[in-house]
């Protein structure tokens, strides 16, 4: 279990050589993490404000009222029922979509209950301002980060995967399922799994803005293709709604991954820069 | 929303982000600010998007086939407002548009004189602010000429577009009573500016799939703007005025659900 604690080969002197601390990230980088979680917080929770004044999807063109692709209602006799529906399949969500608690304690029809949406009660007005303000933030922060990625050589130096890393993915693969994470020399890059979802991040989010963009009537007239890239306007924002759920699932893995891999170590990389990279151990050899 | 929601969630915010000393601030100033902050993103979209999308470039067209077998009327869908019924139940025959405000010639036009101008039908895909989308066919006369013939003076900067229904007495299920006369409700207006007053997809529509615009979808005419989301496309228009600004109207924000919050630029 060594390999879980970073730094605990280290004793007095020895820590100096045998567990140096090294700048892994710029300050632009880690200014552009933080602003994100922000800026990806408030875009989710307005986000499923907005969603909520219309609790369904479509795929196509245009709205398929009688059947969509997902809905989130109140059904039965008197409504007392939060059903969610995907295709054919019906779900009981009671309490959770479809019909929750507000903050006036009542149960009402709402697709996403109140605490995850950003105003916590039904405000689609709102919910779009605060969301054009953070998805314009969220556009110059990623405009910042990419052009720094590019000319500092970040994209290219720590994130580019190499001939090499491609043929050892599936023992980096293992060694992730065994949470056997790397040490020494070896933690001082990214490996395979680390620059691909990293760069996958990268990719979702310009896929994210374009199928943001593409739910606009202004951009549709202007540049026609992102509706055949989306196959639609109720595809795009059926894949918007998709990609902003994908992102939580990241958040998820993303956050398992630091608290598992050294969450001290990782904290403070991202925060002060400096990363341990620890001594190589025995069992990670070869 | 509660405004103490608001607040809390942006004292929270500004804690988290270290941008404000949460003790101390006068919160409705913080409030203010907030709102203020939030806002300036719709001048940047509109400046943004005016960049983008030249003055004539057109809003996707879609063919016959993609037509929606029903369109989904929102908002208002039969009004109450005292005169509407009246002109309902001859077919809207004693109906005209008056054109009025900063114009050298204003024009009084019956839906005879509207037929008879030069027509245009477009398959548009309206985009409703609630997140939905349906097809239909619209055909009506482009309102650049009917502008034209009315000589706007060079102080007018936008077109209102004045409405018989009032969406706060107009929903699906009340007793189609026509409203009380002493009742002054808010009526439905819109404001565009010229750039899309005069694009060649802006018409006074009033045929919706081949048929008379049925009174759901705003007979006997409503206005299409198809590079901007469906509240901006007023129905049941009583009168055109044109106007150099919009702050003196009803709530000042330059229409009704703008004055409920919503953007004035609706092209996202």
């Amino acid at each position: 279990m060594t390999s879980l604690t970073p730094g605990i080969d280290t004793h007095g002197g020895r820590a100096e050589t045998a567990n140096p601390l090294y700048v892994r990230h710029s300050p632009v980088v880690r200014a552009a993490h933080w602003l994100n979680v922000v800026f990806m917080a408030i875009l989710l929770m307005s986000g499923l404000q907005i969603f909520n004044a219309h609790p369904a999807l479509y795929w196509g063109k245009q709205s398929t009222f009688a059947d969509p692709a997902l809905s989130m209602r109140a059904t039965g006799q008197d409504g007392s029922h939060g059903v969610t529906k995907i295709g054919a399949l019906s779900f009981d969500t009671t309490g959770w979509l479809g019909l929750s608690k507000g903050s006036d304690g009542e149960l009402t029809e709402r697709g996403f209950p109140s605490w995850i949406t950003l105003p916590a009660d039904q405000d689609l007005a709102t919910g779009r301002r605060w969301h054009f303000f953070f998805a314009w933030a969220f556009v110059v922060n990623g405009a910042v980060y990419l052009l720094y990625a590019l000319a500092s050589g970040h994209l290219w130096r720590d994130l580019t995967p190499r001939a090499r890393e491609w043929r050892e993915i599936t023992r980096s693969i293992l060694r992730h399922a065994m949470l056997r994470f790397p040490r020494g020399e070896e933690a001082r890059h990214y490996n395979i799994i680390q620059k691909l979802s990293y760069l996958g991040v990268i990719v979702f989010a310009l896929a994210m803005i374009l199928a943001g963009l593409a739910m606009s009537p202004g951009m549709d007239a202007a540049f026609p293709f992102l509706l055949e890239l989306f196959g639609g306007r109720q595809s795009a924002r059926t894949i918007h709604f998709i990609l902003a759920w994908s992102f939580v699932a990241f958040l998820a893995v993303h956050v398992a991954m630091v608290i598992l891999s050294g969450f001290f170590n990782n904290m403070r990389s991202m925060i002060t820069g400096r990363y341990a990279t620890g001594e190589r151990s025995p069992d990670d050899a070869a | 929303m509660p405004p103490d929601t608001n607040r809390r969630r942006f004292l929270g915010l500004a804690a988290a982000m270290g941008v404000l000393p949460v003790a101390g601030c006068d919160q409705d100033a913080v409030n203010a600010e907030v709102t203020a902050t939030l806002d300036s993103a719709e001048t940047l979209t509109r400046a943004a998007q005016r960049l983008f999308i030249s003055r004539t470039s057109l809003a996707p067209e879609f063919t016959e086939a993609d037509i929606a077998p029903s369109f989904r009327p929102n908002g208002s869908v039969s009004p109450r407002e005292h005169g509407y019924k009246a002109f309902a139940k001859t077919k809207f025959a004693d109906w005209k548009l008056r054109v009025e405000g900063l114009v050298e010639k204003p024009l009084d036009l019956s839906l005879a004189d509207l037929r008879a101008m030069p027509a245009r039908t477009q398959i548009t895909r309206h985009d409703c602010v609630e997140g939905w989308s349906a097809i239909g066919k619209w055909t009506g006369a482009p309102l650049a000429p009917i502008l034209d013939l009315a000589k706007p003076a060079n102080t007018a900067k936008y077109v209102v577009f004045h409405c018989f229904d009032a969406p706060d007495y107009d929903s699906g299920d009340d007793d189609g009573s026509e409203l009380s006369s002493d009742l002054k409700p808010d009526l439905y207006y819109e404001s565009i500016d010229l750039i899309d007053a005069r694009h060649p997809q802006t018409i006074l529509a009033y045929e919706l799939n081949g048929a008379p615009l049925p009174v759901s979808n705003g007979a006997p005419l409503r206005v299409r703007v198809e590079r901007q989301l469906g509240y901006k496309m007023a129905k049941y228009i009583k009168s055109v005025e044109l106007i150099a600004d919009y702050s003196k109207i009803a709530g000042g924000n330059g229409g009704f659900w703008e004055d409920r919050g919503y953007e004035w630029y609706a092209g996202i």
